[in-house]
């Protein structure tokens, strides 16, 4: 197990270096760069002249190694962040990339996990239902959940969400606190308050994987249903729930484990878009600004971070795998 | 080639009437859902085509003294209880809301205009050929049937969402469409030559695959110039699609194929001399349409969504040109969508299309597995 835990760590790195160059093209495509906004802005707004914001554009590109070479500056920015850790400036946030992405990107990734958790109990539970109780209204009534759940666009459901909450149910929506909270000390009532702001972005970015797992459940839970080792344990006279819950849903299981990884990037996605409609302080709208305003450090670092997030989660999917499934061997 | 043919018809009189296609039409005709799906799709699609003749207004026609009416209802029964059988809207007075300082629009009912259907409106020109006025229903001159309201600059908001649809089903189908071919070919080269054009292939495909594709998108859509007119960014929109898309399908193209590569009809076609790309595109290639037919019609709602989610957050469409996602991000305030709720309907027009899609494509995958017992 441990020596296949490092060969895959091993081939990782390759397909990492790969993300990262692949990252910082995506992020070089448009034309121009954060100083052009900058030049913009400066003749727009301070009523520069166009010659002396180009200038002083220059001025800035040559402080920042920005008139180098693509490669240099990929060579820069990459052996910057492997030697010391440092994923380049933000010029939006005049801070360290790193300083503005690490608590956004955790807060991404606590709503990420959080619906993905979620989505994955519920579905199964769901999908062991329908499963069992195949053809039922019940049944039904899932299926066709499950196909709503699919096809509801994110940030639709969040404007729902938020429309329905604020004129309702009178509540107090966006953000992770309401205003009297946000500055608060944490207490018990901040994190009740807490968890009524958590639970919409949440219900958001869960809802088509919930959907997803329970029919990928049930399918596999019907296939296996049908298999003749759970016949024959249901002809030696075991006990219906005890043929369901320890024979059969162990292995119709397995895919959803498998599946646990893969569904990181559209759990990731649903976030980014929730975010911005909900205006959480996660990465979502940091991301959209930092694109717009070709923050390209910042945008290409958090583009490389999600692509990161993946190869690791797919790592931990197959150490899930190989402990769920004792049958599959990796070395 | 003579001889193959001859053996294949014989086997067909055999068991007469249940080809293949015969079968999987008939397994997706099973399926209630695959039914509704297929239908739904159906219709959407005609009304995209005709948009012009189903909307009764100008989508891009400013009415100022109109901005933000409400849906206006369609009523069979007048203000005195009287039922009339052909239904009408009220003319509409502005009033004003002394509370909230807001515009309002009261129901004058003493004028009562009727709904008709096949009337003379404003002219269009269908496919670039035909001129013509009709359109399905509209009221005479002075009243008016916004039936889902209308937005800021009094635009006809039923109307919006058609013309919408033009835009949305287009970009979602051709980028289907395109990365459908992209992947096919790339799949069965790639998994018919295997070598060093398949590792290359392959690492590629691992590459985009190991990005979520969401913030994909929105990066390389900044890309697209911003001086591009409205059908640049909109080709520029169903190419990045396109090219981000295709992996998925290329990967199981490649597994079939390399699964079909040892097989005697392959050999055969070697033997009598064919090319390799013959050999691919005219042998290989068949075995998986329905295949990929099937990964188009899932492709179609991923897209729509993706577009969907890309126009709302200003990065996608550009307007003039109106889609679903364009239309929503008029509606992204807490401020906008509690004053005018129905701003948010162009989301029930993604939803129902992306569902009909997911029906169809569900029920397709079904049908066309052979081993499936729906």
């Amino acid at each position: 197990m441990f020596k296949f835990i490092v060969r895959r760590l091993i081939y990782a790195v390759p397909t990492l270096i790969l993300i990262s160059f692949f990252s910082f093209v995506i992020i070089n495509a448009p034309p121009g760069d954060y100083m052009t906004t900058m030049q913009n802005v400066l003749v727009a707004q301070a009523g520069m002249s166009p010659a002396e914001a180009r200038q002083l554009a220059d001025r800035m590109r040559a402080i920042y190694g920005l008139d180098q070479p693509f490669l240099v500056r990929y060579g820069r920015w990459i052996s910057a962040i492997v030697t010391r850790g440092d994923f380049g400036f933000s010029f939006m946030y005049r801070r360290p990339v790193s300083e503005v992405i690490w608590q956004r990107f955790g807060m991404t990734l606590l709503v990420a996990l959080s619906a993905h958790l979620i989505s994955v109990l519920i579905g199964v539970l769901i999908g062991i239902y329908s499963a069992t109780h195949r053809y039922s209204w019940g049944d039904h009534a899932a299926t066709l959940f499950a196909f709503i759940g699919l096809s509801m666009p994110g940030f639709f459901l969040a404007l729902i969400l938020m429309y329905v909450l604020a004129f309702h149910f009178g509540q107090h929506v966006g953000g992770f606190f309401s205003p009297e909270y946000a500055l608060a000390p944490w207490s018990w009532s901040r994190f009740v308050d807490f968890l009524q702001h958590f639970w919409v972005p949440v219900l958001v970015v869960g809802l088509a994987g919930t959907a997803r797992n329970m029919r990928v459940m049930r399918a596999n839970l019907l296939d296996v249903l049908n298999s003749n080792y759970v016949r024959t344990a249901k002809a030696k006279g075991l006990a219906p729930r005890s043929v369901i819950y320890k024979h059969a849903v162990r292995n119709a299981i397995q895919p959803i484990v498998m599946y646990l990884g893969v569904t990181m990037p559209f759990l990731l996605s649903g976030e980014l878009v929730a975010s911005t409609v909900l205006n959480l302080p996660t990465m979502g709208p940091v991301f959209l600004a930092a694109l717009n305003t070709q923050d390209m450090y910042l945008a290409g670092s958090f583009l490389m971070l999600l692509a990161i997030v993946l190869v690791i989660s797919n790592l931990l999917a197959d150490i899930a795998l190989s402990w769920v499934d004792p049958r599959i061997r990796y070395d | 080639m003579t001889n193959t043919k001859s053996a294949q018809s014989t086997s067909k009189e055999k068991v007469k009437g249940t080809s293949t296609l015969e079968l999987t039409r008939r397994r997706f005709l099973r399926s209630p859902m695959a039914k509704v799906g297929g239908v739904m799709v159906l219709a959407l699609v005609i009304v995209t085509v005709f948009a012009p003749f189903f909307a009764p207004y100008d989508h891009n026609q400013i009415r100022l003294g109109k901005a933000y009416v409400p849906p206006q209802p369609i009523r069979f029964i007048d203000h005195e209880g009287r039922f009339h059988l052909r239904p009408f809207t009220y003319a509409l007075t502005p009033g004003f809301d002394p509370d909230t300082w807001q515009r309002t629009f009261i129901e004058d009912t003493s004028r009562r205009y009727h709904l008709h259907f096949f009337v003379r409106g404003w002219e269009y020109t269908l496919f670039g050929l035909i001129r013509t006025d009709i359109h399905l229903f509209g009221v005479a001159e002075g009243g008016s049937i916004f039936v889902l309201g209308t937005d800021k600059l009094g635009r006809d908001l039923f109307s919006r969402i058609i013309f919408g649809g033009q835009v949305s089903m287009s970009v979602a189908l051709l980028g289907a469409i395109v990365s459908a071919l992209l992947g096919a070919i790339i799949g069965a080269l790639s998994g018919y030559f295997g070598g060093w054009f398949d590792m290359v292939v392959q690492r590629i495909i691992e590459l985009l695959l190991s990005f979520p594709t969401l913030p994909l998108f929105m990066a390389l859509s900044v890309a697209i110039p911003v001086e591009w007119p409205p059908l640049g960014v909109f080709i520029g929109i169903i190419m990045i699609f396109a090219l981000l898309s295709w992996p998925v399908l290329a990967r199981e193209v490649r597994g079939k194929v390399l699964s079909y590569r040892e097989e005697e009809f392959v050999m055969a076609a070697q033997a009598l001399g064919a090319t390799h790309l013959y050999t691919v595109f005219r042998h290989v290639l068949p075995n998986v349409v329905s295949h990929i037919v099937v990964v188009l019609t899932i492709t179609v709602p991923d897209l729509i969504l993706a577009e969907g989610a890309l126009s709302f957050l200003g990065l996608g469409i550009q307007p003039p040109l109106v889609s679903w996602g364009v239309l929503l991000s008029d509606a992204s305030t807490l401020e906008t969508i509690g004053r005018y709720p129905w701003l948010l309907l162009p989301g029930i027009a993604i939803l129902a299309t992306v569902l009909a899609f997911n029906f169809l494509g569900d029920g397709l995958r079904d049908a066309v597995d052979a081993t499936s017992t729906v």
